[in-house]
């Protein structure tokens, strides 16, 4: 473990550009497929929330279990769609960061759409009849909701960011963690081990759980902020 | 004039049973009786909030929505400053000069000095103020109260009533759910009694107060529980 700290701390000190770019490049990745999924994700689980239509009870189960989505099945039917002989071949994606965005956005979308739903439905039993009555309907009253609760769906967004910056087996797959190319922390430190070098894929992990831990608390300090401010 | 407003035959699951009635500008209505009484739904329904399980609520004219109002015992605000929440519901009206107007309605009922705080960290009180100077600003037509000061102190409940009672000065057909006999005399001109999901009586204030005509309504006012 010393020599895994002491690894990490010489990494980092090192400033190594591999190391830079393999941090980049992880942070490119999860924060893109984390924006996409928010963008997807917060309408589609406000409209959950909201509207009232037949099999929406199935949907709303169909969603949370989806929020347990295997990694490497959602890397292997992404990786399926991107190869060469699959639907969308001709794309040319596979083995590029735009596939492993493409990847993870499918896997942390549930996530954040069946968090927003729930959130979004809480406040609606207190929201709905002054909405009404002001004669704020449909999508407008969605979108109140949802801007008036932005605060609690910072969570739901971070636990999408956390599932995101974590997982291995999707990228793996659709990415093919190719040097300098695809290669980014979780694929990084699943090589190392698997090579022996046990103090350095420590060290990256260490790594990894720090810009996990820094984006975590910019987004606490921003909410604190904010709740102060907006009440 | 999007009064008269008529009920005719409605009802309510079990909850309300067929009535008709009129409800005419001018004098302050105010729907008494008990807890469980059925005044919520009623005043639901007349706003429009409840569709009615038979029956017909009718108004003059066909656009209503924008011309009546409606505040809540507990009050609902958005996580903005005050102002921002008057001028929310200005917005969605679509009124001209939204930010005078949300500031000439939060000095109506004595809230300028904290326009700017957000709502959700005013004191109930406050709050509720806020929530009359939202539907103050709409200048609406009818307004509709639904024990607005339920969960008031004596004080706030006092602040609360002087408004109430300078929209009615300024032209505004108040109606109102209350269970507080004091609160109905001081504030209504005419009394709709409804006892177990019935409207038992309908009378003028002093009249119902002084000589109630049915033995429900008495015992309601002598503070006696009706159906033991």
């Amino acid at each position: 473990m010393g020599e895994a700290i002491c690894a990490a701390a010489a990494l980092v000190a090192s400033g190594d550009p591999a190391l830079v770019g393999i941090v980049a490049l992880s942070l490119l990745v999860s924060l893109s497929a984390v924006a996409l999924a928010t963008l997807l994700g917060l309408p589609l689980g406000a409209a959950l929330a909201v509207a009232r239509f037949p099999g929406r009870r199935p949907i709303i189960v169909l969603l949370n279990a989806l929020m347990g989505l295997p990694p490497v099945v959602v890397g292997l039917v992404v990786y399926l769609l991107l190869s060469r002989a699959g639907p969308l071949g001709d794309l040319g994606l596979l083995f590029t960061p735009g596939a492993m965005v493409i990847a993870q956005t499918i896997l942390i979308l549930p996530i954040i759409a069946a968090l927003c739903r729930q959130a979004v439905e809480d406040a609606w039993v207190e929201y709905q009849e002054q909405l009404r009555s002001l004669g704020v309907e449909g999508t407008r009253a969605a979108f109140t909701v949802l801007w008036d609760i932005r605060f609690s769906l910072l969570t739901a967004i971070l636990a999408g960011l956390g599932r995101a910056s974590a997982e291995v087996g999707a990228v793996m797959i659709v990415g093919g963690n190719i040097d300098g190319v695809t290669r980014v922390m979780t694929t990084a430190i699943a090589l190392e081990t698997s090579k022996g070098d046990l103090p350095l894929a420590l060290g990256l992990g260490l790594v990894l759980i720090a810009v996990v831990l820094a984006l975590n608390t910019a987004a606490f300090l921003v909410k604190e902020a904010a709740q102060r401010r907006y009440g | 004039m999007i009064l008269p407003l008529k009920l005719e035959e409605v009802s309510f699951l079990q909850i309300l049973h067929p009535l008709s009635l009129q409800i005419e500008a001018g004098p302050s209505t105010i729907i008494l009786g008990a807890n469980g009484a059925g005044k919520s739904v009623l005043m639901r329904l007349m706003h429009g909030l409840l569709a009615p399980s038979s029956g017909k609520v009718s108004w003059s004219d066909a656009d209503v929505r924008r011309r009546q109002a409606m505040v809540f015992q507990r009050p609902v605000m958005l996580r903005r400053s005050a102002f921002q929440n008057v001028r929310f519901a200005l917005e969605v009206a679509g009124a001209a000069d939204a930010d005078r107007v949300a500031r000439e309605a939060l000095a109506e009922v004595g809230l300028s000095h904290l326009a700017h705080r957000p709502a959700r960290v005013l004191s109930g009180g406050e709050q509720q103020r806020l929530a009359l100077a939202r539907a103050w600003a709409l200048h609406p037509e009818v307004l509709f109260l639904d024990e607005p000061t339920a969960s008031l102190d004596p004080t706030a409940t006092r602040e609360i009533e002087a408004v109430i009672r300078a929209f009615d000065g300024a032209g505004t057909k108040i109606v109102m759910a209350t269970h507080n006999l004091g609160q109905a005399r001081r504030l209504g001109d005419e009394v709709i009694y409804l006892h177990q999901g019935r409207m038992v009586e309908r009378a003028p204030v002093e009249k119902f107060f002084a000589q109630p005509a049915t033995p429900e309504a008495a015992a309601f006012i002598k503070g006696e529980l009706p159906w033991v």
